[in-house]
């Protein structure tokens, strides 16, 4: 990998894992444990979809998803090397998950900003 | 003495410790270290369960509760249950080294560590407030 788009690299590393850091043990903890187990109501869904159609809440989500995806794709990568010590396939890792990162992130834009009824 | 230097194709090999693939259960330390790094893949799995929340929320109400129906299996629950523990563990490993990232100085002296760490704690506990205020309003 060039060292002219690293910088760029390490800085969405860092802003994703900052945003995961803040909200997503909330979020995974209404969404995974406390609404399925009934512990606290779901929101209906009116108020959902009335929570998507700001466009506010569509950044956010966007934002939410996009840069902790870009998060793990940086870390997971090192992790790869380290962890199974196969620095040599540097390409076809950087390939997979940088790749894998936009993929969702190209998604997320789609569904939000094209898909919201 | 003199002449040309030569030069070959192939320098000597240095000597490696051969490291096997599981270093990482060598101690506790090294342990916790992959353990952090591998929070990455829970942080993955919600982006990808927030990015399914909301498509589900875009095609309709049927496949809304359907969402929320299908995350009620225990096999969801348990998936979802150790992706909080990992996440978790990354919001604790990250707010610690946030003095490490930013040394904040206020008329010339550094504000000490736990005071940075203790102001990152505040503000997860406001945001989590607010999140779930929105969400709980509906």
């Amino acid at each position: 990998m060039r060292r002219g788009i690293t910088p760029l690299l390490w800085t969405l590393f860092s802003t994703g894992g900052t945003l995961a850091a803040f909200l997503f043990p909330v979020h995974l903890f209404l969404t995974g444990v406390a609404f399925p187990l009934g512990w606290l109501e779901p929101p209906s869904y009116e108020f959902a979809l009335g929570l998507l159609r700001h466009p506010l809440t569509r950044l956010y989500f966007l934002v939410l998803i996009a840069l902790p995806l870009f998060h793990w794709a940086h870390r997971f990568r090192y992790t790869l090397y380290d962890g199974l010590k196969i620095k040599h396939l540097t390409l076809l890792i950087v390939v997979f998950t940088y790749g894998a990162a936009l993929a969702g992130s190209l998604a997320a834009a789609y569904t939000l900003f094209w898909c919201v009824p | 003495m003199s002449g040309p230097v030569r030069y070959t194709l192939h320098h000597p090999k240095w000597y490696r410790r051969p490291v096997s693939v599981w270093w990482w259960l060598e101690s506790w330390r090294y342990a916790k270290f992959v353990l952090r790094e591998l929070t990455s893949l829970a942080v993955a799995w919600f982006a990808l369960l927030a990015l399914w929340k909301v498509r589900a929320i875009a095609t309709g109400p049927e496949a809304y509760a359907a969402f929320l129906t299908r995350l009620q299996s225990p096999f969801w629950v348990g998936v979802n249950a150790v992706a909080l523990v990992f996440v978790l563990y990354h919001t604790v490993t990250w707010l610690n080294l946030a003095p490490k990232a930013m040394v904040v100085r206020v008329g010339g002296e550094r504000v000490p560590d736990r005071v940075i760490q203790g102001m990152n704690y505040l503000l997860w506990a406001a945001v989590s407030a607010a999140a779930l205020w929105v969400l709980e309003r509906g």
